[in-house]
């Protein structure tokens, strides 16, 4: 008997007393459209995420398409920009933001001791509200009018001229935020909650950490972000003028609103990914990590002051001296407890018995591509520089760096890290060997020379531009087809890994620390139902 | 099985998911709040402000730029009468605005100023001025509409030029509503 008719019979509140161990998965499509269980939810969100990176990264290749050549050679200007706007909506909150889900959801348990999430229906929920609300969102592409095209940042009255489209993008936004704040609600009580007896909060291995304390900025920016969109829909359809300055308000406000939301976006993108790479590069140098308090409250404090920074982001639209002053030295702060984590992985390698397998081949790229672009971020934060270089390429550059060879790359070393205890299967390391060396250097190809164009003056979200800045678009969209090319051969490994390979033991790696490597590979339906003791 | 103490948490962090939704709310009155004080957005005096007669006329020479903004394709020609003035802060003086409508039916326009620099806002003080109240038009009509201002002595040292500058936006409840009236006024006649 399935878990799911289980429930389904409202059984569910007297399970104390059911024997857990004879509740396997469900049968068929069932199984996963009504499951509980942290592994199966942690991979829908994991394979969901696989999908929308191709989704995503479609649109990023029409879009370099497009700029391989300077004029208009393949869609209109109107495409162009809706193919800017969808590719960073589908990316960050289709693709990123569910990919490190999906990693809570498959490593917070096991990592804790804990059998399952603390709310395993809400968690059901959490992630198929997922699928519908992107669909509404790519469905907008085949609407009258097309998809938005105001950019992500949806700042009006631009965003508001889009046409049928508008209030479903909205509508997918809330539910997207909605979907988020319902997991991170679980993750937060899981976490306080759950944990094996022993198991201290200062003995949680950082990736739990950088979870809660993502999980806790997910719920104060959420709901600013969909206050800010439900404005934008009253403005339109509900003759309130918040951001209408024919009615008094003022297009500026969004600004601030959306970058309140924003900023903190930034540092739940990335805060997983500081915590995957905390616990790839200890096992890879075969020593602890390197400043384990430091790591937790270098995450902390970055959290606090990622709600602080916001208005960095609009240094141009006209603030007084002691504003820009005050963003760009708290901005700037940023870069300490950053420091601190990166000197923390780095040291962790010194004097390391170092082994470069895929997952510490990407952690290391992490490491040094996500400081470039922490470099460029902090170029950007020096307000009087920033009136030259805003809305110009250096900032796709920028943020760029630190999302694809950052948080992109950190989600594929965990997924390499991690397949084998999913799946009970080794990857092919030769294969994800040669996925690290093309992805490594046609990200870099794609990528760096758009600095050296944003510093030349290429403003973003163009589709055509003056022909000093031919060259380097052209090597730029060289790169990033071999880039998109790359995650094809990913998406293969990850297939020719789930059905076969030679069999993982279950510590998988040499001697890794924490509890997930202490259950078989791969790791069975039911975990830690008897909580283990953490000494 | 299922831990105690979930219920709780659970809803402390949903009023805090909640009350994070209502603080997005909120920093709509604080925005006012901080644009009254540090002059971000440029807004001016949105009602007529009285300045004393026997304010003291600086020596300083400031350049007073005017600029018209029309967002959307609005059916206005609309362009100010002189492009700059020379002025000493603390006297009053008097500009115009022109406007016609395009159209060939009455409108009602509102008028939307904004000053650069931004801390140059709260100093630019306005006594009269055509966007204080709505400016109904009829078809076809043009005509100036005046602007009473002073710079307050007390504009910061390192501004010497202040740009003033007016969106001007179709009321279109009010032009309604007029359209209405004179609609109602026509078949009763």
């Amino acid at each position: 008997m399935s878990t799911t008719t289980h429930d389904h019979a409202g059984h569910n509140h007297d399970h104390a007393g059911h024997a857990h161990d004879d509740h396997g998965p469900g049968k068929g499509l069932s199984r996963w459209l009504f499951t509980t269980n942290h592994k199966d939810i942690g991979t829908l969100y994991l394979l969901f995420a696989l999908v929308m990176l191709f989704v995503g990264g479609a649109m990023a290749m029409v879009i370099r398409l497009e700029l391989f050549q300077p004029g208009l050679q393949f869609v209109n200007p109107d495409f162009f920009n809706q193919m800017t706007t969808m590719h960073a909506l589908i990316m960050i909150f289709g693709m990123i933001m569910p990919a490190f889900v999906g990693f809570a959801n498959w490593m917070i348990p096991l990592m804790i001791g804990a059998p399952d999430m603390a709310l395993p229906r809400l968690n059901n929920w959490s992630f198929w509200i997922l699928p519908f609300a992107s669909g509404i969102l790519v469905s907008t592409l085949f609407m009258p009018g097309g998809g938005p095209a105001g950019g992500w940042t949806l700042y009006p009255p631009l965003s508001l001229q889009a046409g049928n489209s508008f209030p479903f993008t909205i509508f997918a936004i809330h539910l997207l935020g909605m979907s988020s704040i319902l997991g991170s609600i679980n993750i937060i009580v899981t976490i306080m909650n759950m944990r094996a007896p022993g198991m201290t909060l200062l003995k949680m291995p950082l990736f739990v950490w950088t979870w809660l304390i993502t999980a806790y900025l997910l719920i104060a920016a959420m709901p600013v972000l969909a206050g800010g969109v439900t404005m934008l829909l009253t403005d339109q359809f509900f003759g309130t003028s918040f951001f209408q300055a024919a009615g008094g308000g003022d297009p500026v406000l969004f600004q601030h609103i959306f970058w309140f939301f924003g900023h903190p976006e930034v540092y739940i993108i990335i805060l997983p990914a500081f915590g995957i790479v905390s616990q790839i590069i200890p096992t890879f140098s075969r020593k602890p990590l390197f400043g384990y308090a430091a790591m937790v409250y270098a995450t902390a404090s970055i959290g606090f002051l990622s709600f602080i920074v916001w208005a960095h982001h609009m240094f141009t639209v006209g603030m007084p001296l002691a504003g820009e002053m005050f963003f760009m030295l708290s901005t700037m702060l940023i870069a300490i407890p950053t420091a601190v984590k990166v000197f923390n992985w780095t040291a962790t390698m010194w004097r390391g018995s170092l082994t470069f397998e895929t997952p510490m081949l990407f952690s290391l790229a992490f490491l040094f591509l996500f400081t470039i672009g922490g470099f460029s971020g902090l170029m950007l934060a020096i307000a009087p520089a920033d009136f030259q270089y805003h809305d110009t390429y250096f900032v796709v550059a920028h943020f760029h760096y630190v999302l694809v060879p950052g948080a992109l790359f950190a989600a594929i070393a965990g997924a390499y890290f991690w397949l084998p205890k999913w799946t009970g299967h080794m990857y092919d390391e030769r294969l994800g060997k040669i996925h690290f060396w093309l992805s490594a250097i046609s990200v870099n190809i794609t990528f760096f020379p758009q600095h050296f164009l944003g510093l030349a003056g290429m403003p973003r979200r163009i589709p055509d531009y003056a022909t000093q800045f031919a060259d380097w678009n052209m090597i730029s969209s060289i790169g990033s087809f071999g880039f998109g090319l790359s995650q094809l051969l990913f998406a293969y490994i990850v297939i020719k890994t789930i059905r076969g390979g030679r069999k993982a033991t279950a510590e998988v790696w040499d001697q890794p620390e924490g509890l997930e490597w202490t259950v078989p590979s791969p790791a069975p339906y039911h975990t830690f139902d008897e909580a283990p003791v953490v000494k | 099985m299922a831990p105690t103490g979930n219920g709780r948490l659970i809803f402390r962090l949903a009023v805090m998911a909640l009350s994070m939704f209502a603080f997005g709310f909120l920093l709509v009155p604080l925005y006012e709040v901080m644009c009254k004080i540090t002059g971000i957005g440029g807004r001016t005096n949105a009602e007529a402000a009285t300045v004393s007669a026997t304010q003291e006329v600086s020596e300083r020479l400031i350049t007073v730029e005017f600029v018209a903004v029309l967002n959307e394709q609005a059916p206005w020609e609309f362009r100010p009468t002189v492009a700059s003035m020379q002025v000493h802060p603390g006297q009053l003086y008097d500009t115009a605005f022109f406007a016609r409508n395009l159209t060939d039916g009455a409108l009602v326009g509102s008028a939307v100023p904004s000053v650069a620099p931004g801390q140059a806002a709260k100093h630019f003080i306005k006594t009269e001025c055509f966007c204080f109240t709505q400016q109904n038009f009829t078809a076809g009509e043009g005509r100036d509409m005046g602007v009473q201002f002073m710079i307050d002595p007390a504009l910061p040292e390192f501004v010497d030029r202040v740009t003033l500058s007016y969106t001007f936006f179709v009321n279109r409840p009010e032009t309604a509503k007029l359209a209405k009236s004179e609609a109602a006024a026509g078949s009763t006649t």
